[in-house]
Parts: structure tokens; sequence; C-alpha cells
């Protein structure tokens, strides 16, 4: 009887498709483990404890994407079951819960696994298994290597291509720089590090005069902050997640140290870094970004900044108005809800991938106008392009023009 | 009569012991069989063998420390560290020299063997809260020490050592997960053994005469020195072996996954599981595990079941786990059971 109806509906769903003249390949459904006809599964870790739990609300945020995404019906009829575990920031427990996502929860694969060092952690693994691990929420350049770890994707413009805006920035504009460089003594650091020595050229290790490191489970950056002062440097490079951000710009006003600060834009969010730092303390400070910040007023009669703040009051009303994140989570969110679109009826963990490497200009919203997401078999790299920005009052105010890098494979 | 019923008591006792002898030899066929029984009918993921095989890598962690601080009276706020080395040890091998996962075992064995020996050393002048200090620097030092620039080139700093784990040899259709659950089981058994006979022997006693009274146990010509140390190399090298058999299960090391916590998580364990008892070593290891890992999930459970207005924190259930049990099984699980078990035996 239900083969019957079944085999019947196919029948009726086949000479639907040949009465459309649609391909006959849309009619066949193949899935991986974690698609079914009616669900998708997709795995994620954030940190939700711990000191970089100010991330935590992208998690929150996307869970409340998929949760419209739902309400509105689905992706091709499809409902989204969006799982995310805490890993506090850290990759031996990254490790553990994306073993469990895998292979117990079952996904489909993960999405926006947050963090250099957790993704660094899980990558052989899910490479090693062919599950996606997609749009992962760093901007090591890295992400991008599409040969060597072909089942991974990166999202943001990466820290290379920032870091020598930067640097390129600082030549042309500073005198005599004099650099003093505070960096996270990980992955993510040297990422940005490198690349700013790279966008230096010859003189690098001539222009840097000092270089202070901290560990992510430090309590503070007071110490390091007074050596940088120390050094003599008129050139700041501030290479630290938000809260150690917001530690680095207070401590600088409190010890009276006014160098050229260049911020990475992992740490411009004004609700999680700025206001903790204290506008007056952040006056001035330099960085790029491809993000629209939700606090400037310019953006504020935008079509898309009104839809994500209707989607925040209404699915994810706790979340922070002000936090840049939330802004990035609908973003990132948007892009995969592109990806899975284009994935039609074939859920197989190769077709995310192949439809992953296949999107053309996708202007995404709460991302600046005029940087479009672009990726290619051979580009893993979705964004590419920033906005130089300088903090003013209690916002960030963007200059100049759109600058765009090269992939750097 | 009298000599009797003390014969009866005495065979009763025999009777008992090899009732339980049997219950053992059950318990494990039925542990060794569940790859088979589990995996095939899909009953046990991949992932629950893993959840599996920590249990079990901690129950060794912690019998370490029960040899150490229960029948020798060394307290010790540091096996963290001596698990670190031992997972470290193995990993290195494997991935710098492409050393077969299992032959590292050894190794590690004798390293944190030595480590734990030459520690001993001068902490043998420490008593009491003075070593478990001393210790705890340790504990405290050894992820640093792992992230040191200079040791970069072999331990990768903090980005930690990716390997992986062996394939079940002679083509046995086992997963890796299942075949490390089963190699696991048997490493288990044999330390167990080993640790059992050991404290059934002339250096066992020696061991719990040093705890109850150093220094009539000195009188008596017991070494103290002597036993100290070797039983800190020993307790280290039960952690140190059980440090890495998780290397090698997990996959994955990374300074990060040695923190102080974790020598604090070992101590609870053998605290909460008995601590001077070889099954409360066993039920030390799947407290740990179980209550760690799933006392977050538990606490947002219980907040969203009951409707808390309040946001509890996620080791708040781990918390409260924990004051019940001292307050009442003061002699940890396996003595509450061995209470309970003669309470209901005598009434």
């Amino acid at each position: 009887m239900t083969q019957t109806t079944r085999r019947m509906l196919l029948a009726g769903v086949g000479a639907l498709a040949l009465a459309l003249a649609a391909s006959p390949a849309s009619a066949q459904k193949k899935y991986d483990e974690g698609a079914t006809d009616t669900e998708i599964k997709i795995g994620n870790t954030n940190p939700y404890s711990g000191n970089l739990s100010a991330y935590g609300t992208i998690g929150k945020a996307i869970d409340a994407y998929f949760k419209m995404v739902n309400e509105q019906g689905g992706i091709n009829g499809r409902k989204i079951n969006f799982t995310s575990y805490d890993d506090g920031y850290s990759p031996p427990k990254t490790v553990e819960m994306v073993r469990k996502l895998v292979e117990e929860d079952k996904v489909l694969f993960v999405f926006q696994t947050l963090g250099t060092p957790p993704n660094t952690a899980i990558q052989k693994y899910l490479n090693a298994k062919k599950v996606p691990q997609l749009f992962v929420a760093t901007g090591a350049s890295k992400w991008g290597h599409y040969k060597d770890n072909p089942w991974t994707m990166g999202f943001q413009t990466d820290y290379v291509t920032e870091s020598i805006i930067y640097a390129k920035h600082i030549l042309a504009n500073v005198k005599d720089p004099k650099i003093g460089v505070l960096m996270q003594n990980d992955d993510y650091g040297k990422d940005y590090y490198n690349g700013f020595k790279t966008g230096l050229g010859k003189d690098a290790d001539k222009l840097i005069v000092q270089l202070s490191t901290y560990e992510p489970t430090d309590p503070t950056v007071d110490s390091q902050m007074i050596q940088l002062k120390n050094s003599g440097a008129n050139v700041f490079f501030n290479i630290t997640t938000p809260k150690f951000a917001a530690q680095a710009i207070r401590k600088a006003a409190e010890i009276g140290w006014k160098p050229a600060h260049y911020i990475n834009n992992v740490s411009t969010s004004v609700a999680t870094v700025m206001k903790p730092a204290g506008f007056e303390n952040g006056q001035g400070i330099l960085m790029a970004q491809y993000l629209k910040d939700p606090t400037d007023p310019q953006y504020h009669k935008d079509k898309d900044f009104l839809e994500w703040k209707a989607f925040m009051q209404k699915y994810y009303p706790n979340g922070n108005l002000t936090d840049g994140s939330n802004g990035y989570a609908y973003a990132v969110s948007n892009l995969l809800h592109v990806v899975l679109k284009q994935c039609g009826d074939d859920l197989t963990r190769a077709n995310v991938m192949k439809q992953a490497a296949n999107i053309k200009g996708v202007q995404l919203p709460m991302v600046i106008d005029g940087i479009k997401a672009n990726t290619s078999p051979t580009d893993f790299y979705p964004l590419q392009s920033l906005k130089m920005h300088r903090f003013k009052g209690e916002s960030w105010e963007p200059f100049g023009e759109v600058i765009s890098g090269e992939a750097t494979n | 009569m009298a000599t009797t019923t003390a014969e009866n008591g005495v065979a009763a006792g025999r009777r008992i012991s090899l009732g339980r002898a049997r219950w053992l030899w059950v318990a494990l066929v039925v542990l060794a069989l569940l790859p088979i029984v589990g995996g095939k009918t899909g009953l046990i993921s991949d992932y629950g063998f893993l959840q599996l095989s920590l249990m079990i890598v901690y129950a060794i962690a912690v019998l370490g420390l029960i040899l150490l601080t229960g029948f020798n009276g060394q307290i010790s706020l540091g096996h963290g560290a001596f698990f670190a080395v031992g997972a470290y040890t193995s990993a290195v091998l494997i991935d710098q020299m492409n050393w077969p996962s299992l032959a590292t075992l050894p190794v590690a064995a004798i390293v944190c063997f030595l480590v734990g020996y030459l520690f001993g050393l001068p902490a043998l002048r420490l008593e009491g809260h003075y070593l478990a200090l001393a210790t705890f620097a340790l504990a405290v030092a050894v992820p640093q020490i792992l992230k040191y620039r200079h040791f970069e080139w072999f331990t990768h700093g903090v980005q930690g050592i990716n390997i992986f784990k062996p394939d079940p040899p002679f083509g046995l259709p086992l997963s890796g997960d299942q075949w490390m659950y089963l190699v696991v089981l048997a490493v288990a058994v044999v330390m167990f053994w080993i640790a059992r006979n050991l404290l059934d022997s002339r250096t066992g006693r020696a061991m719990t005469a040093i705890r109850d009274h150093t220094l009539a146990a000195s009188t008596m010509g017991v070494n103290v020195a002597h036993y100290k140390t070797v039983v800190f190399g020993i307790s280290a090298l039960y952690t140190g072996v059980a440090g890495a058999l998780h290397a090698i299960i997990f996959e994955f090391v990374a300074p990060d996954s040695f923190r102080f916590e974790l020598s604090i998580a070992i101590l609870v364990g053998a605290v909460v599981g008995g601590i001077a008892s070889l099954p409360g070593a066993v039920i030390g290891g799947v407290f740990v595990q179980v209550i760690e890992k799933y006392a977050d999930a538990l606490t947002k459970k219980i907040t969203a079941a009951v409707n808390l207005p309040l946001d509890l924190e996620p080791w708040t259930i781990y918390g409260i786990a924990l004051i019940v049990l001292m307050y009442t099984m003061p002699m940890g699980i396996a003595g509450g059971l061995a209470l309970l078990w003669r309470r209901l035996k005598g009434s």
C-alpha cells in the first residue's frame, strides 16, 4: 500500500519534472548521513563558557536564524536541526564535541566552529572522515588551502590580507614608524603577525621594535602593555581577542601611551570591546572591516540592517543589538542558507562542498555594500575585501574605498 | 564450637571471594564482548566506545593516585602533570618518529616512572600539605612548559599534536575505536592485577605501614625514603600510562588538555571512588568521565525541565553531587557500598 503510494508519488513527481522540462536530476534525491526528506542536521561548537565566552553569542544567533528559517518552512522543504556544543575555546574539548556531533548526532556537516586552535584540532579528523568543515569562524589564511584540506572552507577576509592592508597604511601614513605588537600566542596571532611582516617588506624586523605575547588563558595583558610602552613604539598593532583588546586599550590610556593604534577586526565590537574599554580611551583607533557595525547610524536605514534588527527582536530578544558578532552570525548563516538552497535535493557531503565552492557574487546582509562573497573550486576564500575605519565618538567611521586582497593559497 | 564458627567464617569468606572473582570474570567477559554485541548491533556508537575507553583510562590514572595517596599516605595535587608527560611521550614518538602507537606505551611508562621517581626525591623532604603544594605547582607548570617556545618544534605549542589511532590488526572486523577499547581494557586489567599483587606483597605492607605510622615503620626496619620515592615513581607510571592511552584513543594532545583542573579531577575521582580501594579506582574513573562531561548538560536539562528562573552555572550539579557524596559516603562510593552491603547482610 505505502509502497504503491510512494511509487505513484515518485512517478507523479517525475512526470511533473518532465512536464516542467526541468533537469531529470532534480527529481533524484541523494542523501548522506545527516540529511533526510524532512531534515538537515548541522553541527557546531562555540565557547559559551570560559575566557572567550563573548563569542558565544554567535552560536546563539545562528541558532535563532535557523529557528526563523524553520518557521518560514525550512530550506527546500527541509527543517534545519542545528546542534551546538560548548567547547570553551579548548581544542581537546572541541575534538570530543565534534566527534560526538559526527558519530553520535550524525550531522551532515559542521558549520562555523569557532577559533583557530579548535578548528586546527579537528581539521585532520574531519578531512579524513570527509565531513565538510564549512565557513569556520576564524580568519586564518590556512582555511583556504583547498588542495591540502578539500573539506575545509573559511568565511571572513583572512588575517593575512587584513594585516597587509594595515602594514601598507602604516608605511603610507606614519612618519618614521616604530612598531610595537601585542599578539595572542597561537596560530591566529602568528598568522596576523606573519602577514604583517610580509606587508612591511624587507625592513620588517627593523620597523618592529617590540613583540609581546600573551596566552589566551592569561588573566590580563597589563605587563605586556607596560613593556610595549617602554620600547618607545609610536605604532601599536593590537592582535588580541575581545577581552584582551579591551584590557589593552584601557591599559594604554591608563599608562598614557598614545601610539597610532591599529586593532585587528576580530576585536572591534563596540559592545564587547570598545564600551568595556571606555569610549574616551578608544578614540582614533584604526581597523579594516567587512561587516557593518550595527551601532553606526549611517547603516540604520539600510534594508538589510532593518531586517536583521527585526530578526533579532523576534528570534533572539536577549541578544545585544550593538554587538557586531550578531550581525556576523546573521551574514554567515545567510551564506549557508544560499549554499543549502543551491544543493537542492542532492544533500550529499560532496555536493555541499561543491556548492560551497560555487558562490557567485553574493551580497550578504550586514556586510558592507560592495563586498561580495565569491568562491570557486580553486578559491576557498568567500570574502576578500575590507574598508578602513576609525573609531570616533561611540562608533566606527568608515573612510576610503573598499580594498581587495588576493587569494593567499 | 568457637573454632567451627571461625572455620565456617573463613570458608564463607573464601566462598565470597571466590564468588566475587567469578563475578569479576563475568563482568570482564561482558565488557570484552561489548564491541561485538554493542558495536555490531549499533547500540553503542564509536563515540560511545571512546567514552567507555576514557572511563577506563581515568580509572588507571586514579589508580595511580590511590596507590600513592590511599596506600602510602602521600598527597598529590599534581597527577595531571604525569598524565601529560605520558601523553606527550606517546604523541611525540608517534608524530616525530613514526612509532607504532602501542609500542610507545612502555616508553611512556618508563619515562613517567623516572620523572615521578626524580620528583619524589626532593618531595621526600615535604610532608602533608607542603607536598600537596609542591605537586600542585608541577601541575600548573606543565602546560606552560609544553607551550615553551623552544620546545615548539616537537610539542607544536598550543596547537597540540594530531595523531591517528591504529587500525585493528589481522583485519579484525572492528572499528578503530572498538579495537582501542579492547586494548585499553586489557591494559587496565593487567595494571589492576599488578597493583593488587603489589599491595598483597611485602612492599604493599611496607607502603601501608608507612602510611599508618611512618616512625613505627622505620623502627621496624622499613626503608621509608626508598619506599616513598619508588611508590611515587610507580604512581607516576600508572598515571603516565593512562596519559599515553588517552593520547592514542583521543588522537590529539594539547597543553590545554592537561590544565590543573585535570589533577583536581583525578584527586576528586580517587576520593569519590574510595581513596584506599582498588574498586574505588574504577568508580572514580567513571565518575571523572561521566560527571565532568555530563554535569554541564544535566544542569541545562534540569534548568529547562523544572523551569528554574535562574541561570545555573554549568558546575552546579557537580558541586552538589560532590557535597552530597562526601556527607553520605565519607569513605567514597566503594566504601559506602561495602558498608551498605554489610548492613544488608547483617539485618
